[in-house]
């Protein structure tokens, strides 16, 4: 069994190119110009498409183009470009355009440290769109996930036709490891569902008992419409607030009723724990490496590791939960996911410990706030 | 061949709105160039001209403001044969300026129809990029004080090889789009018209004054000989038929047994041209033929030519969750600027951690094991102290082993480089 050595963001294009992506476009910044650079060598000989953008907005706009165009397409960014993807997110989430957006954070506020990392845009994936409704986001802990999960993330952008992010981190993304890409489990790729034949084509119609409309590419025989404005099923502009209010039930149904069959995670419980350590991203890696300290030290906890961050995966954090008395949360931000396990779990004592200065929590930090709290 | 109009959604412009000219004109252009509905796709943006896509039975695609051309740039690379049209208005050109110049600079086949009518209609009738200084719109005084833009002029410098500018009024309208669509790359049409609703009501404006006013203009009518050149798409798939695939990547099978059975954290901290990264990359190779784990972190400064290079590598039998190093076996001290760097790093050694010292370097105070090495005494470049600094590691059997660092070159480096890296390996001497 031989090894090979890569970095999280090369790891996220061959996962990417593996899903069937054939579009890419993005603009240049650190710490994730590295996933545009392997998309380059890998996408045209295949007869894809690899765009550099003149900005982030023509970036994303682009892969909207050509999704609906029937390609599967992905974009890869920063904070400071997150920031200009909004309008995009925002049309993608309303009008039901699959891509995939890979944000390989870097310390924040603003243009903040290009060559640092932290998780402090956790928060914003998630609500930095008009509109407020729900988007899909995984989180890698390391080469591996990069892999699997731009995978599962394609995969998810075209079964419920919305953006998926990849909220990777430039301690991932640019962190060189290990792997033996063979042995990642490896999901069947999923194809766009295609029109019902022998009815009338309507771009935005459910079908009986679904939740996501059927999709046809621009382009091809039977006219297809998309609109970033607020539409009913024929794809035309509605006043009626009935199927107004509908719709925007639906798109936020589609997701948060589905997340119990994407809720990705790893998990350690111990039946006489009383603390649940929750991590994702790679402060996972020292939250697995502190688990082992702890337990050898006599101190049993339990270990969450959450791979699913939006929508919240609630059913799995209760589950999870259920034993014990505390849990602590550990992420590089000064707060942003704890807010959402302690709404998950009221009457759970939540602790909380955050480090945001470009340094990655360590194993011994951890192990203080477990013991000491 | 049919029109295309949707007889069920009849434009609804204001009364006089040039527009609905405009509206009239693109169809009986499809129909002259004898095109069907799925041959074509509208895309439109915000305001009135972001009502174009629902009068006509063909693909559509209706988005944000002034980024019409981004989603044409993605749709035609996904359906080379599609046929392209986006409308936008004065207003959508100016909030989308850079991707006007990037869809001149491309030259993918597409035609861009500007609404020119000189004012945001939608919101009022506030001045927009094209609004002349003594108009009166409502913007206030604001407008005076800026000039207007050419769009034909601005897309002919920016590399458009085929601008057009002309009135909603005049009657070869038809013709003059299907030049433009006709045309093997990106078409611009910088159509005047009357916004009857806001702009003409306090400006003197008729079709008789726009003719005047073109008329006094320098012509821009079709070809720009000086841009001519291929359309990108198609030169896009001729340079990419020619690329070969990429294998998968190159996997490494153990080949040695490490010196050492437990996990190793080695610190390189160097200077920018010290090739750090690359002397990291090499011991992670090592490690990898003698069936190790490995992960490799660097830190180095934006303008990569100068300043601190560190590498921070970790080697062991298990697999690596933590990838952070607070306390490593080995540090490379290797120019002032890493150690520098990591000052705070020292004061937690104690003689468990070796230290390779290479002379001329100055260490904080600290407990750490140094081995000095006289690299300058030796005749070895400072480039070639991060590769060095690995051979001695090698021969003192610490971490990997010189079977495993030479294989690893073996990995990296083809020809001279390999070469000469590995005679430089063989005559590093570890001690002074």
């Amino acid at each position: 069994m031989g090894l090979s050595f890569m970095e999280g963001n090369e790891a996220v294009a061959w996962g990417a190119v593996e899903a069937g992506c054939r579009y890419f476009a993005g603009y240049p910044i650190t710490p994730a110009t590295t996933i545009f650079n392997t998309m380059l060598q890998l996408l045209p000989p295949l007869g894809g498409s690899v765009i550099q953008g003149e900005d982030e907005i023509a970036s994303i706009g682009s892969c909207l183009g050509a999704s609906m165009g029937g390609l599967k397409a992905m974009t890869a960014t920063a904070g400071p470009g997150l920031s200009l993807y909004s309008e995009h997110i925002s049309f993608a989430i309303g009008s039901e355009i699959p891509v995939v957006i890979v944000v390989v954070q870097r310390l924040g506020p603003s243009t903040g440290s290009a060559t640092r990392g932290a998780d402090g845009d956790i928060q914003f994936m998630r609500w930095g769109s008009s509109g407020g409704l729900p988007v899909i986001v995984l989180a890698p802990v390391d080469v591996k996930d990069c892999f699997s999960l731009t995978m599962h993330a394609f995969n998810l952008a075209e079964t419920y036709r919305c953006p998926v992010f990849v909220a990777s981190n430039k301690e991932i993304g640019m962190t060189r490891e290990s792997v033996d890409l063979d042995a990642v489990p490896r999901p069947a790729v999923v194809e766009r569902s295609g029109a019902v034949p022998g009815r009338p084509f309507l771009p935005f119609e459910v079908p009986e008992g679904g939740r996501v409309p059927h999709f046809l590419p621009i382009g091809g025989e039977i006219l297809v419409r998309q609109t970033s404005s607020t539409h009913g099923a024929d794809g035309y502009i509605t006043t009626d607030y009935h199927a107004i209010g509908r719709n925007q039930e639906r798109l936020k149904a589609k997701l948060e009723s589905a997340v119990d069959r994407f809720s990705f995670h790893e998990s350690f419980t111990h039946k006489e724990a009383d603390t649940l350590l929750v991590a994702y991203g790679v402060t996972a890696r020292a939250a697995k490496a502190v688990h082992q300290v702890l337990e050898s030290e006599g101190v049993p906890q339990s270990l969450l590791i959450l791979k699913t961050l939006w929508p919240v995966p609630e059913t799995l954090i209760r589950e999870k939960a259920k034993r014990v008395k505390r849990v602590v949360v550990v992420e590089m931000n000064t707060g942003q996911y704890v807010r959402e396990i302690a709404r998950v779990l009221p009457d759970k004592h939540v602790d909380f410990f955050g480090q945001m200065d470009g340094r990655l929590i360590s194993p011994n930090q951890i192990r203080e706030v477990v013991r000491h709290g | 061949m049919d029109s295309l109009l949707n007889e069920a959604r009849p434009p609804v412009f204001c009364p006089g709105c040039s527009h609905e000219r405009i509206t009239h004109a693109l169809d009986t252009c499809f129909e002259n160039m004898g095109l069907k509905g799925n041959q074509i796709v509208m895309i439109s943006d915000i305001g009135c001209s972001g009502l174009f896509d629902t009068f006509f039975h063909t693909h559509a695609f209706h988005g944000l403001h002034g980024r019409a051309l981004t989603y044409g740039m993605g749709l035609k690379l996904a359906r080379p044969d599609l046929h392209v049209v986006v409308t936008m208005g004065d207003g959508g050109m100016g909030i989308g300026g850079a991707h006007l110049l990037s869809a001149c600079r491309r030259n993918l086949d597409m035609t861009l129809i500007v609404l020119n009518n000189f004012n945001f209609g939608m919101t009022g009738g506030q001045f927009s990029a094209t609004t002349p200084p003594d108009a009166q719109v409502g913007s206030g005084f604001l407008n005076r004080l800026e000039r207007p833009l050419d769009v034909g002029r601005v897309a002919r410098s920016a590399g458009a090889t085929y601008v057009t500018r002309c009135s909603s009024y005049g009657k070869d309208l038809p013709e003059e789009i299907e030049k433009a669509i006709s045309h093997q790359g990106f078409s611009v049409l910088d159509v005047w018209g009357i916004c009857t609703g806001r702009y003409s009501k306090r400006n003197k404006l008729t079709p008789q004054v726009i003719e005047e006013k073109l008329q006094a203009l320098p012509p821009i009518q079709g070809l720009v000989e000086e841009n001519a050149r291929e359309e990108y798409g198609r030169h896009y798939r001729e340079v990419a038929a020619t690329l070969k695939p990429v294998s998968p990547p190159a996997k490494i099978e153990k080949a040695f047994d490490p010196p050492e059975k437990e996990r190793r954290e080695v610190i390189l901290l160097g200077s920018a041209g010290q090739r750090i990264i690359t002397a990291g990359e090499i011991l992670c190779l090592a490690g990898l033929t003698g069936g190790l784990e490995v992960t490799q972190k660097n830190e180095y400064n934006i303008t990569v030519l100068r300043g601190p290079s560190i590498s921070e590598v970790i080697l062991s039998p298990d697999s690596i969750d933590y990838t952070g190093i607070d306390r490593p076996q080995v540090v490379l001290a290797l120019a002032e600027e890493g150690v520098q760097r990591r000052k705070s790093l020292f004061s937690d050694l104690d003689e468990n951690t070796l230290i390779l010292q290479v002379q001329g370097v100055d260490l904080p105070p600290m407990r750490g094991t140094v081995h000095r090495l006289d690299f300058k005494g030796q005749k070895i470049k400072s480039t070639d102290w991060a590769l060095a600094a690995l051979s001695v590691l090698a021969k003192l059997n610490k971490v990997i082993s010189l079977d495993m660092l030479r294989a690893a070159l073996g990995n990296r480096f083809r020809g001279q480089v390999l070469e000469s890296s590995l005679a430089l390996v063989d005559r590093v001497k570890a001690n002074i």
